[in-house]
């Protein structure tokens, strides 16, 4: 197990790599530049030899090859480069927002889990009757409200029945624990109700499936509370396809709730994703694709180790 | 007694009714809290553009002179205590006050002054200042006494004082600047009436009351916190609940509608025409546009006077005006403007000419890319507006959006057909709002790509003109000839609405977004 963990950890390096060349290679396929946003984008009056010096402060107007290489430098000791829209440390843009992204990510996952789990073995168990019906509306319904919408709607129902919104700014839970939540409750709300919606409808499925097979009429054969039953023998053979859906969608959350952020104000990855990638912020976009393929790469191999533990048959060499 | 008792009651109400009611004296306390869609990429003045720089910054700052907001556009000194001008146009002098202190405790003198205009007319290597070319007349800047600040010019020049009065002219520290040109790029250190506490990148901006403000008793307001919020649904939102109590740029009148509507006499509603109108440019290296029969043409079809009043019910535009704002002083009246292609009341007879004009340039069956930033307001229904009007004389035209970055590049490396331009300034000022139009060799704004000598000539004449009549005259010549060419012509001005709670005093609304932002009169009446 640990040789292939190492191995895992040792391919991340390739694939990083390849995630490197294609974000820099499609990002230089646009046409315009940063420069030109920030300088002549709102009626600025600047002389081509103005434009020409801040390329150059940017380090644009070396070749593409200079840029790549000096870029991949930079990454191979951790040093991500300076934001070319603000000047500031990319590390520093990242890591003031990486936070509430992590929280939203954590408390939508929680919700999602504790909503999912339990509602899809319930319509699973009680398949084709009214429990599993109203499971299942529940679930299309989440699959098919767009959590940004649900957000507006959140947003509105508080504005019309409370006069309040969420609070604006972000402050960290341990600062201010009443505060923090006021704020990131809704996003997670919105976005957890369809991230149960994908979890419930898979462990439904899982569940019915499992539920058929020969060591669970064994089981009951042999009088087993059905309690017990479902609980240690269904639901962990059940859970193991969830738990990639689960993992999976949290990675996606880190830095997929573009709109969302929006809808609630929130000052994280996603938004920053947005405006990094209109201003063509090349050593942001860089640095948050090359993150985001991170996340994505640990979190999938932390579901293959997960699963290896659930599951003593699955041995990866 | 009852005829005394009604005459005494009669004459008090008659009194209480002629007495002017007495003004509310400002209140000390208070944060102010409003929203703003953007954020500054740095903090140097004399580099930024963007209304999003001015709205959270500004208030750290002084400049020379300032606009008097609520008489706008009188001129009121802000570091200058009083100010002289020689016959010739060619010197001025400022006064400085003597009690100014930067907010590190320094004071602030004629060399801070001094290296700051040096900075923007003649910049470091590796700094940017988008204004230079506006002080290009200046030949040397002087300092007698500690107090005095003199500028000499090798022209006279009609803009000069509206120019000291930019909101971009923030005065920094000499020192400061001696050690690091760029030190403005990442750090705040003003006179102005709000210290710099705190940013948040992508969250929030917060100042508070400078102590050693120049103006005594002012600021009134505790501090400032400036939010920033993109989605414009969210700002309307954090508006409704209080959560902010103003945002300076302007809303669209559905926004106002919905505050309104929501929040009733809680708010009240401040409109202003604005310093902002877009424009349809033509790349002349393509053809047909090449031809200033087709341009014309495109111009005539447009029934300015309808669309206007038509999309001022949706959009933030509203004023039919020429190459300069309605309702400035220098902008042409609306019979003259009647006079103009594209601008006459009679708009069957000017698409009929347009058809002619086209069938004469051989392209009847006239089909073409319409260039428009991705912007909802008000870029998109006007570039919806103009399509629907070209129709009506048989122009096919496809609508292509793009996003900022591309549609500036496009407009720029010229790969475009015709677009829809912009032209947005911090004051009326012909010799701002005319560089859109002069040749391309000589504004680096005209997307058109052309050079016309005639407009060359007439606008710097306008700029040199000091006698008002004499350069309202230049500027009816030279709008009459930019109109003819077409080459970009003005398609509606925009219209200003700021919605804002009614604790908020002492701020007023002017023709610009750029424009009274230092937040030193503003107070809150809670």
């Amino acid at each position: 197990m640990l040789r292939y963990t190492a191995k895992r950890i040792l391919l991340m390096v390739p694939t990083l790599i390849g995630v490197a060349i294609l974000v820099f290679i499609l990002l230089r396929l646009a046409p315009g530049d940063i420069v030109e946003l920030k300088l002549l984008a709102e009626g600025g009056r600047v002389s081509p030899e103005a434009l020409a010096t801040e390329r150059a402060r940017l380090g644009l107007d070396k070749s593409y090859w200079l840029q790549f290489v000096d870029w991949m430098a930079g990454l191979a000791v951790f040093d991500f480069g300076i934001s070319m829209w603000t000047g500031r440390p990319v590390i520093d843009e990242i890591s003031s927002r990486l936070g509430l992204s992590l929280q939203v990510a954590i408390m939508a996952t929680i919700l999602a889990t504790a909503i999912a789990i339990p509602l899809g073995t319930l319509a699973a168990l009680y398949k084709d009757t009214w429990v599993d019906h109203v499971v299942r509306v529940f679930a299309i319904a989440g699959l098919a409200v767009p959590s940004f919408w649900l957000g507006m709607l959140l947003i509105m129902g508080l504005l019309l029945t409370f006069n309040w919104i969420p609070p604006l700014t972000y402050t960290p839970i341990y600062k201010d624990p009443l505060g923090n939540l006021a704020q990131l409750i809704w996003p997670a709300l919105a976005v957890g109700y369809r991230y149960s919606a994908v979890a419930a409808r898979m462990t439904r499925s899982t569940v019915i499936e499992v539920l058929q097979e020969d060591y669970i009429r064994t089981a009951r054969a042999k009088g087993v509370y059905e309690r017990l039953v479902v609980a240690r023998h269904a639901m962990r053979n059940a859970l193991l396809p969830v738990i990639t859906v689960i993992g999976l969608e949290f990675a996606f959350l880190i830095g997929g709730l573009v709109v969302t952020e929006q809808v609630f104000n929130l000052n994280g990855i996603g938004k920053l994703f947005v405006q990094t990638v209109t201003r063509g912020d090349y050593t942001m976009v860089q640095a948050l694709v090359m993150l985001i393929a991170a996340f994505f790469i640990v979190i999938n191999l932390l579901v293959d180790l997960l699963y290896a533990a659930l599951d003593p048959r699955i041995r990866y060499r | 007694m009852i005829r005394m008792t009604s005459l005494s009651f009669t004459l008090a109400a008659a009194a209480m009714v002629a007495a002017p009611a007495a003004a509310q004296a400002p209140k000390k306390g208070g944060e102010l809290k409003f929203a703003v869609s953007a954020e500054p990429p740095n903090y140097d003045c004399h580099g930024a553009t963007s209304f999003a720089f001015i709205h959270p910054v500004r208030p750290h700052y002084s400049t020379l002179l300032k606009f008097d907001a609520p008489k706008y556009p009188k001129i009121k000194g802000d570091l200058a205590e009083s100010w002289t001008v020689t016959e010739d146009g060619l010197t001025y002098t400022f006064k400085l006050r003597s009690n100014v202190k930067f907010h590190d405790g320094t004071p602030m003198t004629a060399a801070d002054v001094k290296a700051s205009y040096e900075r923007i007319v003649n910049p470091p290597a590796g700094v940017v200042s988008i204004r230079k070319a506006a002080y290009s007349d200046i030949t040397a800047i002087e300092t007698p006494d500690p107090h005095t600040v003199i500028f000499k010019l090798k022209a006279p020049n009609a803009s000069m004082l509206t120019n000291f009065a930019s909101p971009w002219d923030c005065i920094y520290s000499a020192a400061k600047l001696k050690a690091d040109p760029k030190f403005p790029e990442k750090n705040i250190l003003g006179t102005g009436p709000f210290k710099f506490v705190e940013h948040a990148a992508g969250s929030h901006w917060v100042g508070a009351r400078s102590a050693d403000y120049y103006e005594a008793g002012k600021p009134y307001l505790d501090g400032f916190r400036a939010f920033f919020i993109t989605n414009a649904a969210a700002r309307v939102n954090a508006l409704q609940a209080g959560e902010v109590l103003t945002e300076f740029r302007g809303l669209a009148p559905a926004e106002r509608d919905k505050l309104t509507k929501a929040l009733g006499d809680k708010v009240e509603v401040l409109e202003s025409p604005w310093v902002c109108n877009l424009v349809v440019t033509f790349n002349t290296e393509k053809k047909p546009f090449d031809d200033a029969r087709v341009r014309r043409a495109l111009s005539l079809a447009i029934d300015r006077w309808k669309g206007a009043e038509a999309l001022s019910k949706i959009a933030l535009v509203r004023h039919v005006g020429g190459v300069l704002r309605p309702g400035y002083e220098l902008a042409a009246s609306d019979a003259e403007l009647a006079k103009l292609p594209g601008w006459s009341k009679d708009v069957a007879k000017s698409r009929e000419e347009a058809k002619k004009l086209l069938k004469e340039a051989g392209v009847s069956d006239l089909k073409f890319k319409f260039t428009n930033r991705n912007i909802p307001m008000p870029y998109t229904p006007v570039g919806v507006f103009l399509i629907n009007e070209w129709r009506q004389i048989g122009v096919a035209v496809e609508h292509e959006q793009l996003e900022t970055r591309l549609y500036t590049n496009a407009l720029r490396s010229g790969n475009f057909e015709a677009g829809l331009d912009f032209n947005c300034d911090h004051v009326d000022d012909p010799s701002l709002q005319l560089i859109k139009f002069i040749s391309a060799d000589k504004s680096s704004i005209n997307f058109g790509r052309y050079n016309d000598r005639k407009l060359d000539e007439l606008y710097e004449k306008q700029a040199r003109a000091t006698d008002p009549k004499e350069r309202y005259r230049l500027i009816r010549e030279f709008e009459a000839h930019a109109l003819q060419e077409a080459y970009t012509f003005p398609t509606i001005w925009w219209h200003r609405i700021i919605v804002q709670w009614k604790q908020i005093k002492g701020w007023d609304i002017t023709p610009s977004h750029y424009l009274n932002q230092d937040l030193a009169d503003v107070w809150l009446n809670q």
